[in-house]
């Protein structure tokens, strides 16, 4: 019955980086590749926080796949990384470059627009070769099965293509990884919201206020007591003529908190160690918002489904540990080993071999490991035994290692420290690592600030505004199912355009009278949607992505 | 659907099919807000006024393109008139990769009405058939912007003694049995639609409605392979532009322009001003009682707003 469909030896559904690693890679491998695109462009529909790492110990980095990728493609590479705590007024910074430079090849702040509409060309030329190429604008909406099997795709705007092999590169938000059973939205504790503002400096003023050489960039990260007791902390990088300045929080503890998202980047944006670095002018180009799968918990351990493969972020593979972010480079090897697993198995009559082979791929090339590591699944005391002793060394080798010495406080840190299992990483998994502990150090080590931030970050609805959208209109692409205050409030002020009181947003809460008794209900409005995921998770909604080009486009990302 | 099942390596062309293809279109005074330029009379200043791609080619253009992208093969733009005109079939080839334009130009067909333009035109489509190769499908637009006649595309194929098919909506070839297939409107209704078929060669005149459909990955990406090749193309119009003038045309001058027009425009109708949509009173500046005329109209709304 599937005779009658178009189709390629592979499809590859979304073109960031882990798509383009697989598509890149089957192209090298001489397979037919067709790649499959939602937004008009590729990065218009992507955010992250902004640093790709190449890793020293990864089998694949965009660098090897792409000639000229850090040169054409990528912002500032990260020369200085430091981690401030935060107490009020007081702060005391540490360098991490040691830290950073683990196991770094290189590293570089990137804008996703630029980055990924770079690499889209490039598949394309790539893929073309092999008979395939990439479409933009087009909405892989499910899967196509016959007789209960996977044997391709079917699209909004397209008929249903077959394919031999089928890489679900769809992002965190996958659609496909979720048709297929694979992945869920159900649990808010497995995800990561990040925020994010992109604001305008010019180059000169960004060497002058950080220090640095025109080819050189500045990481830093905020923890302490910025955020309302939320877990989670701020970053800052540079690019070539921007700062990208963001928040990142447990989704269960913003939730606990029903802290705003806008308001905790605003209250990082607005703090006085910033102000030096804007100069009292702020003019921010593009707010920007994204959940984040945590890979400890969500990574999928055989992301495969007979022809369907899973990478990137569609398979949780994001790995957070502490102030060390690192997702794409992740995603990347994963695209690249499906791809390879691919080419070894061509012809096999099963159509899970090239799943399983990826399966293997991951396990062997360490990736897994790094992803979510057996010893947080199955050994916690131990693995913490582990974590903790070369936490400690690094803490005794740092800045931190003359507090250690003789000093009560250090010490109650020390004995936290063993009871965290992410200390290696400097900010534990608990409030102690993200709020207790900075905060403590910057009130016992920090410096205080004199002087005020006179910064004035523009208004939700001021950003909404900035935002650019091609709605669909009459087409409404998340449902809301259930508009009672229990299972859907929590989108009120969860979603990141959304707010208490704020009738602009996505979602809001609205008292409504029927037959004489009052009762609150949430209502939905999709066209400020951000398509960030987080009331799928939230809310009781059915959530889907909007059809090609359709939504929110970013420019900058 | 006919593609269906049917795309190769490297190219996606499906093979042994070709269709060729002409788009008949003109230019016109760019009619749009802020381009188009009246004097006192309301008459056009067509000195003043840019000349454009008559809009509804547009559609003739996209139908070409739908057929050469399903079916492969290969499009010409075709124009009669000044040689600026090459601008708009380089326009064409920009916006929907035509591979190649012809300008049919000449004094001598200046002034010529829709039926000394229709006889040229297919004095043009029969040199083509003669020196290039046999056509399969002439698309033209719904009507010009300037002329409104909607005549030129019907009598270019009664020269012709072609079948025309009108108000296409929508078009399905099958290349094997040299049919077309297309959805019309009945009056002009898009509620009405009816489907006719015709022998190739045939002329087809697009409604605006027309949307062509790429409903197939391979469809898709012959067309940004062809939108890629285009720009290069186009860049170089000249190279791809062939000028007849009436000797190539084989026209006789008394049979075109001027003296082979039966009508002729005997007077043009300014266009009405749009009436004001408020009411005014003139008061000239400079007679002193003029701004206390003005205090008289305006002193009750402010007391009202005093209160």
């Amino acid at each position: 019955m599937t005779d009658e469909y178009e189709h390629y030896e592979a499809i590859v559904v979304g073109c960031g980086p882990g798509g383009a690693a697989a598509a890149a890679r089957l192209a090298d491998h001489g397979v037919e590749t067709l790649v499959l695109e939602r937004g008009t462009e590729a990065g218009s529909k992507n955010v992250s926080g902004g640093l790709i790492y190449g890793e020293e110990s990864a089998p694949y980095t965009l660098a090897d796949l792409f000639d000229g990728f850090r040169e054409e493609a990528t912002e500032r590479p990260v020369t200085d990384y430091y981690i401030h705590n935060v107490a009020g007024n007081k702060v005391k910074t540490y360098d991490l470059t040691d830290l950073h430079e683990h196991d770094t090849d290189w590293c570089d702040a990137v804008l996703r627009r630029e980055m990924d509409s770079w690499l889209e060309r490039r598949v394309h030329e790539k893929t073309s070769e092999t008979g395939g190429g990439v479409l933009t604008n087009v909405r892989v909406n499910g899967l196509l099965e016959d007789d209960g099997e996977i044997v391709g795709v079917t699209c909004d705007e397209l008929e249903p293509i077959t394919a031999d092999l089928i890489v679900a590169a769809d992002g965190v938000n996958s659609e496909l990884a979720r048709e297929a059973g694979l992945m869920d939205w159900e649990e808010p504790e497995e995800w990561f919201q990040g925020v994010k503002a992109v604001v305008d400096v010019d180059p000169d003023a960004i060497d002058d206020r950080f220090d640095i050489g025109s080819d050189e960039g500045a990481a830093h990260l905020f923890s302490g007591d910025l955020f309302d007791d939320v877990r989670g902390g701020g970053f800052l990088y540079t690019n070539e003529d921007s700062l990208s300045i963001g928040t990142v929080f447990h989704l269960d503890s913003l939730l606990e908190r029903e802290a705003e998202p806008h308001e905790l980047l605003d209250a990082l944006l607005t703090h006085p160690l910033l102000a030096g670095w804007f100069g009292n002018e702020y003019d921010e180009r593009e707010y920007a918002a994204k959940l984040v799968p945590d890979s400890k918990k969500a990574a999928h351990r055989e992301p495969y489904r007979d022809r369907l493969v899973l990478v990137g972020d569609a398979a949780g593979q994001m790995q957070a540990q502490g102030p060390i972010i690192k997702g794409m480079n992740h995603a990347v090897t994963a695209g690249a080993l499906a791809a390879d697993a691919f080419a070894v198995t061509r012809g096999n009559a099963d159509p899970a071999a090239a799943g399983r082979r990826y399966t293997k791929l991951l396990e062997d090339s360490g990736t897994m490991a790094k992803l979510r590591p057996r010893r947080y699944d199955l050994a916690r005391t131990v693995g913490e035994r582990e974590a903790v002793t070369s936490a400690v060394e690094r803490v005794l080798e740092s800045p931190l290692g003359s507090l250690a010495v003789g000093n009560p406080i250090a010490d109650r840190l020390l004995e936290r420290a063993y009871n965290s299992p992410l200390l290696v990483s400097m900010l534990p998994d608990t409030k102690t690592g993200y709020v207790s502990l900075p905060t403590l150090i910057a009130e016992e080590h920090g410096k205080t600030i004199h002087w005020e931030s006179e910064i004035e970050p523009p208004t939700l609805e001021e950003r909404i505004g900035d935002l650019t959208y091609d709605t669909d209109v009459g087409n409404p692409h998340i449902e809301l199912l259930d508009q009672s205050l229990d299972a859907s409030g929590a989108a009120v002020t969860a979603c990141p355009v959304s707010a208490e009181d704020f009738g602009g947003g996505c979602y809001r809460s609205e008292a409504v009278k029927t037959n004489g008794t009052e009762e609150t209900l949430v209502s939905l409005d999709t066209q400020p949607c951000v398509e960030c995921g987080t009331c799928a998770v939230v809310a009781d909604t059915e959530w889907e992505h909007p059809r090609g080009g359709k939504g929110v486009e970013y420019r900058e990302g | 659907m006919i593609e269906g099942h049917s795309h190769v390596n490297n190219g996606h062309i499906p093979t042994g099919v070709f269709m060729r293809s002409i788009v008949l279109t003109k230019g016109v005074p760019d009619f749009s807000e802020g381009a188009v330029s009246f004097d006192e009379e309301g008459h056009l200043e067509r000195g003043k006024t840019p000349t454009v791609m008559n809009p509804n080619d547009e559609f003739a253009l996209q139908a070409a393109l739908q057929t050469k992208i399903r079916h492969g093969g290969h499009v010409s733009g075709m124009s009669m008139g000044p040689p600026g005109y090459a601008e708009v079939l380089q326009g064409a080839m920009e916006t929907v990769y035509t591979d190649d334009s012809y300008l049919l130009s000449d004094r001598e067909l200046a002034a010529s009405d829709t039926w000394a333009t229709a006889i040229t035109l297919s004095a043009g489509l029969e040199t083509y058939q003669e020196e290039v190769a046999d056509i399969d499908i002439v698309f033209a637009g719904f009507k010009t912007a300037d002329g409104e006649t909607g005549q030129t595309g019907p009598q270019t194929c009664w020269a012709m003694d072609w079948p025309i098919v009108t108000h296409v909506v929508a078009l399905d070839i099958d290349p094997d049995e040299r049919t077309l297939r297309a959805k019309r409107l009945v009056e002009g209704d898009v509620d009405e639609i009816e489907t006719v078929e015709a022998p190739l060669p045939c002329f087809v005149v697009t409604d605006p409605e027309f949307e062509p459909t790429y409903r197939t990955a391979s469809q898709r990406l012959t067309r940004k392979r062809l939108r890629a090749e285009t720009e290069e193309r186009a860049a170089d119009h000249e190279e791809y532009l062939t000028t007849w003038d009436h000797a190539d045309l084989n026209l006789d001058p008394d049979y075109i322009g001027l003296d082979g027009s039966p009508t002729i425009v005997s007077s043009v109708d300014p266009i009405p001003k749009a009436p004001s949509e408020r009411e005014a009173t003139m008061l000239d500046p400079d007679a002193g009682d003029g701004m206390g005329e003005v205090l008289e109209e305006i002193q009750p709304y402010a007391a009202e707003a005093g209160d």
